[in-house]
């Protein structure tokens, strides 16, 4: 009766069982280690209770890889590693091999085919970010090339391990952020109130939906030209993007409205301190493809007023909080400006409630 | 079926009319892998089925890096029997750049872990080939593996293929979203649980919640292994399970004075003794450590540096926290600590891991607004009554300090008080008259 045809149900797996593609040392002494060390950069040697050894080679990928790619990197774990790889939370590629004789064929291997060695201890590791222009429906700018384009200027700190602490930047093209908290943090930040084009907020948007994901209350309903439409109060409103998903004729992005902030000093890890959000430095930087030179200048000079100055193990933001923030802006040579005092809810913590003065 | 890139020289069989990318081929240029590059490669490879895309996305993009915007739009392309799980993405330019007007992603759950074998790998770029762009990102921030780049048509046989050999759509929109584990027990000696147990059984236990959207918004989970938190659960996780432990950590006293005989006594006091966030270190004279376990809060930065000397302790487990998301709407909220301490050791613990996990996904369901994540929910009805409905007793642990708003209600009091010192004389082991 029906010609449709009968398509296939989804088999409802789930997460895959990784035991099925870990290295053998590695699920023979599952929760039985004992320490690791690190003989080089991008390299780590870790050791079981049973006293099995492993040795990891850590690569640096373009995360957006071509299957040519993947199949190279695939040639050289057969042929100098053992088949089994995995990666990590910021894209880079690890190599397992259980005999360290194979640790420097792999290491030359990968760097003929221009994998970077590196990313472990306290190096720049790769940066974790988001889609940009390759493939979002909101980008304010591209992740993937300003990625390219620091990882150049930094590729030497990548392959080193001469940062006081680790340092894990993040890219994000938009305030979602969806590339995460960085010691150093490239986000886009809109400078301007959405422009609507009031032909389309109808047909395209709910409205009431619009209005209530304003943070500010700075959207209302509206009649234009005898259309139902919205309105900004542009006097409110903080340009933060969040009514253009449900709603894209409330066009955020512009050619030359959106900026590029950048932060410093989130970090997630509870170690010494605890876990931190990323704070304001500069704002205001253009959008400059296809390199990106002024985003590169700042975070050029952050990263090396912090090699310079911090102590051994104080990540940028512990760094920071010792020196204080008037001797960073001092060392960095940023101004600060009233966009550095909060304005959100909660500001006041944000304070300084003390008479403690850095001079 | 596998193809060797190196047959080919650059432009050769590639569509004749390639767009000129004079900005995208700056980014060819440096020691970084370019993204560009691969781009290329997959547009040159003239056999393929996604060449002409893949030429077209070049221009597109080119066209966005001229212009400063974005081309995509989203829209509505799923597969049989799931609602969510591909992020559709149609251009706005496909006018001018037709091949590529539709170029999909699908989102992919990895292996708990992110391992794999190059046969695997080499078997999901074989399906991509054949059906994809052949662009493949390794992974998205929420742990997906995406697959970048598929036309409508192609988007069911590409997921049916992938979910012929064991893989499995993540997340997307207001749903369960895709969780990561950190590499942990696989190959860290500071691991507090078993990440792939936690991660696999949680996840896969309410799978119903990520490939049928139904959530008021997303809703995270991640795993961690330790206080280090590898996979960033504390900021981007709505329940964050961090490994820890609370008896006191191990101490191999000889690999102490190794240590300090290698780094010499200041280096050691420096750094590891002063940055003790809560002082609970000392070095005594004979260059052995002492460690005031009462005051240590598993910050793991000790263990860190005297990765040799030191270890968690055995009695292990996790930290709940709840709540961590990013800007919007009330601004950032860093995962807040739930539950101290759950043992994470037999089947039990793990099933009641899961049910703790489905308490909050109904709570979270039945009771968060549109929009709204579960650290907005508690924000907005408040810590006590939140752990009132997960069965939560308050602990000294949740909070930096006690409350210094003086605007409450304490005519029960006595009463919390009664039960609290009813629920320690409990824990202690003791009769309790209430019981």
């Amino acid at each position: 009766m029906s010609s449709a045809p009968t398509l296939r149900r989804p088999d409802e797996t789930g997460v895959p069982d990784p035991f099925q593609y870990m290295h053998p040392v590695m699920k023979k002494n599952y929760g039985n280690w004992a320490w690791h060390d690190r003989p080089r950069p991008g390299v780590l040697h870790h050791v079981a209770k049973s006293g099995d050894e492993i040795w990891t080679v850590r690569a640096g990928t373009q995360r957006q890889m071509d299957i040519f790619t993947i199949r190279k990197l695939c040639d050289i774990g057969d042929k100098f590693a053992e088949g089994h790889v995995r990666f990590t939370t910021r894209s880079n590629i690890e190599f397992m091999v259980s005999n360290q004789a194979k640790v420097q064929p792999l290491i030359d291997a990968l760097n003929a085919e221009g994998f970077p060695i590196g990313g472990t201890g306290n190096s720049v590791s790769m940066i974790s970010h988001t889609q940009g222009w390759l493939h979002c429906d909101i980008p304010g700018t591209d992740a993937s090339g300003v990625v390219k384009s620091l990882m150049d200027m930094m590729h030497q700190e990548f392959i080193k391990e001469e940062m006081p602490n680790r340092v894990r930047i993040t890219t994000s093209c938009c305030q979602i952020n969806c590339g995460g908290q960085g010691d150093i943090s490239i986000n886009v930040q809109y400078t301007k109130p959405p422009k609507i084009n009031h032909d389309l907020v109808a047909k395209v948007c709910e409205r009431p939906a619009v209005v209530a994901r304003c943070p500010v209350a700075a959207i209302r309903p509206a009649l234009v030209d005898g259309k139902p439409s919205l309105e900004v109060d542009e006097q409110k409103c903080v340009c933060c993007g969040a009514c253009y998903p449900p709603c894209p004729p409330m066009q955020i992005n512009g050619a030359d409205s959106t900026k590029i902030a950048v932060w410093v000093g989130g970090k997630h890890s509870n170690a010494r301190s605890k876990p931190t959000f990323h704070k304001l430095v500069v704002a205001n930087l253009p959008n400059n493809p296809p390199r990106w030179p002024e985003v590169e200048e700042v975070v050029h000079k952050i990263l090396y007023a912090y090699k310079d100055n911090a102590k051994n193990w104080e990540r940028l933001g512990e760094w920071i909080e010792r020196i204080g923030w008037p001797r960073f802006f001092e060392l960095t040579g940023f101004a600060f400006t009233k966009h550095h005092l909060d304005t959100w809810v909660g500001a006041r913590k944000t304070m300084n409630m003390s008479a403690h003065v850095h001079f | 079926m596998s193809q060797d890139d190196s047959i080919r020289t650059e432009g050769q069989g590639a569509p004749a009319d390639h767009h000129p990318t004079p900005m995208l081929d700056e980014l060819e240029s440096g020691p970084w892998p370019s993204f560009v590059s691969g781009l290329k490669r997959l547009r040159d490879n003239a056999d393929a089925q996604y060449a002409p895309m893949m030429n077209d996305l070049l221009g597109q993009l080119e066209h966005s890096y001229e212009e400063r915007l974005g081309f995509w739009k989203g829209g509505t392309v799923s597969v049989f029997g799931y609602g969510g799980g591909v992020i559709p993405r149609f251009s706005e330019v496909a006018d001018k750049y037709p091949a590529s007007k539709e170029f999909h992603t699908l989102r992919v759950q990895p292996p708990a872990g992110m391992h794999y074998d190059t046969n695997v790998l080499r078997q999901l770029c074989d399906i991509w080939e054949k059906h994809g762009s052949g662009l493949i990102a390794f992974h998205g921030q929420s742990g997906d593996i995406m697959f970048q780049g598929c036309s409508s048509e192609n988007v069911q046989p590409a997921f049916d293929e992938l979910n012929e050999i064991g893989f499995d759509l993540g997340g997307a929109g207001p749903a369960l979203r895709t969780s990561m584990s950190c590499v942990g027990h696989a190959r860290c000696e500071m691991s507090c649980y078993d990440e792939v147990k936690a991660h696999r059984s949680v996840i896969n236990e309410f799978l119903d919640e990520m490939h049928r959207p139904a959530l008021p918004y997303k809703f995270k989970f991640k795993f961690s292994g330790c206080g280090n938190d590898c996979v960033n659960a504390i900021h981007r996780a709505d329940f964050a399970v961090i490994g820890t432990w609370r008896d006191d950590m191990k101490v191999n006293q000889d690999e102490v004075k190794a240590y300090v005989g290698r780094v010499g006594r200041k280096y050691a006091i420096d750094h590891v003794i002063a940055m003790c966030p809560t002082r609970a270190l000392s070095l005594n004279d004979d260059d052995t450590l002492d460690v005031d376990n009462k005051s240590c809060v598993r910050c793991m930065h000790c263990l860190n540096v005297m990765n040799k000397a030191l270890a968690p302790g055995d009695d292990k487990g996790a930290s709940i926290l709840v709540g961590g998301k990013r800007a919007l709407k009330v601004g950032d909220l860093m995962g807040t600590m739930l539950i101290p301490f759950v043992k994470l050791e037999s089947d039990e613990d793990y099933e009641n891991l899961v049910a703790l996990a489905r308490r909050m996904l109904d709570f979270f369901a039945d009771n968060a607004l549109e929009h709204e994540r579960i650290g907005e929910t508690i924000d907005r009805i408040g810590l006590p009554m939140f752990l009132e409905a997960m069965e939560i007793e308050p602990d000294p642990n949740m909070v930096n300090h006690p409350r210094t708003s003086c605007y409450v209600r304490t005519d029960d009091f006595t009463d919390e008080a009664e039960k609290y010192f009813e629920r320690k004389a409990r824990e202690a082991g003791l009769d309790v008259a209430a019981d």
